[in-house]
């Protein structure tokens, strides 16, 4: 045992007035004087250090895992959106792609020339309006702009462009095809 | 840390209610505005007697003792500090256990404000507010030599019976020093016809 730290020494008695050693444990974690109530151990402020430092690599390595499993993630296939007929030219259409919970927003700006974009802002992820007239996705949250043809952010808060999915024309048949990251 | 040689004195018999100590209380930058001291009536239909009550910063603090928050400490120096306001749940556990009803319950902030002899004082060797205005010096702050010489009729005692309980503290009551010799503690409860020597808690473990 240590020899005790006068400042802290104990002034305060239990009502019993039996010595410290002879009273509940509780007395201890829970002391009247406030010197021994501020107290902190060096053994207990080690091991707050050493538990604060593993969470911290824990998390890292949290982190790593994630990325490496993303980056493992199998290509998503070429999946039908619809058919020619059923967009206009000018007009937008909703699908999931790649799976099934992820927006995405198909609009044909001519003939033959489709785009999408999926749908999830990249700020903080509301879903984003095609505006095929002012040639602009437009997220009504915070006011974010992207560019119509290359998901480029013209305005507003969001930090990335708008990730883009692949579109292919076969027979009629409108398929995606994959998802680019980072830009046009 | 306060300095050990000053002490503190309260001679209810010299209290002459003027509200003076009250007033100058609020002043105290501890706990600004408010009064922490009780200037009490003794028996009001039939005495205008009153009696300052101050913290008596107990040995074995009962406000400390029930706290179910761990909420009131005391300092290195003795001095029983009003409630950590992080901690305090505004339970009025103290209020009801002190044996000299000091702790007060402040319902609007939900905090337990005490006396604390002016921490701010006289940790720093000052009186404490009230004592610097009584004009009657029944709150006297100072040196055990100097009450021995100002007050040779009375003598200071700082050990009271509650019932079963006997307390120490750090403030000192002056006693009447009669032709009886003075008795090694004033039995507070004796005169509510509570026997003394029996513990209601026998046999409970604590």
């Amino acid at each position: 045992m240590a020899t005790p730290v006068p400042e802290r020494e104990t002034i305060t008695l239990a009502p019993d007035g039996r010595p410290a050693d002879q009273q509940p444990a509780w007395r201890q974690d829970f002391p009247i004087d406030s010197p021994q109530d501020q107290y902190v151990e060096r053994r207990d402020f080690v091991k707050f250090l050493t538990l604060t430092s593993l969470a911290f690599v824990v998390g890292q390595l949290w982190i790593v895992a994630q990325s490496w499993r993303r980056r493992r993630r199998v290509p998503a296939g070429a999946k039908r959106i619809a058919s020619l007929s059923e967009i206009s030219i000018g007009g937008s259409l909703v699908f999931d792609y790649p799976a099934e919970h992820d927006s995405s927003v198909l609009v044909r700006l001519a003939e033959s020339e489709f785009v999408a974009f999926s749908q999830k802002c990249t700020h903080l992820s509301c879903a984003v309006v095609p505006k095929p007239a002012e040639g602009v996705f437009h997220c009504p949250c915070h006011e974010g702009l992207f560019d119509l043809r290359t998901g480029r952010v013209l305005a507003g808060p969001p930090p990335r462009p708008l990730p883009r999915v692949l579109v292919e024309v076969h027979d009629g048949e409108i398929y995606a095809t994959g998802v680019t990251t980072g830009g046009a | 840390m306060k300095p050990d040689h000053l002490q503190f004195f309260v001679d209810p018999s010299r209290c002459i209610g003027c509200q003076a100590c009250v007033q100058a209380c609020t002043e105290c930058d501890t706990h600004r505005g408010e009064s922490m001291i009780h200037l009490e009536y003794l028996n009001r239909s039939e005495s205008i007697q009153t009696v300052p009550v101050v913290c008596m910063h107990c040995e074995q603090p009962t406000c400390a003792e029930v706290c179910p928050a761990d909420a009131i400490k005391r300092t290195a120096d003795g001095v029983v500090q009003s409630a950590r306001k992080p901690r305090c749940i505004a339970c009025g556990n103290c209020v009801v256990a002190c044996p000299f009803g000091v702790p007060e319950v402040y319902e609007d902030r939900k905090l337990m404000m005490k006396c604390d002899m002016c921490y701010d004082r006289t940790s720093i060797g000052k009186k404490p507010m009230c004592a610097t205005v009584c004009p009657s010096q029944a709150l006297f702050y100072g040196t055990a030599e100097e009450i021995a010489r100002l007050r040779p009729m009375s003598s200071p005692t700082n050990r009271f019976q509650f019932g079963a309980q006997t307390i120490t503290t750090r403030v000192f009551v002056m006693a009447p020093r009669g032709p009886v010799t003075i008795a090694p503690l004033i039995d507070v409860t004796a005169s509510l016809g509570a026997s003394t020597g029996t513990d209601p808690f026998e046999g409970v473990e604590i």
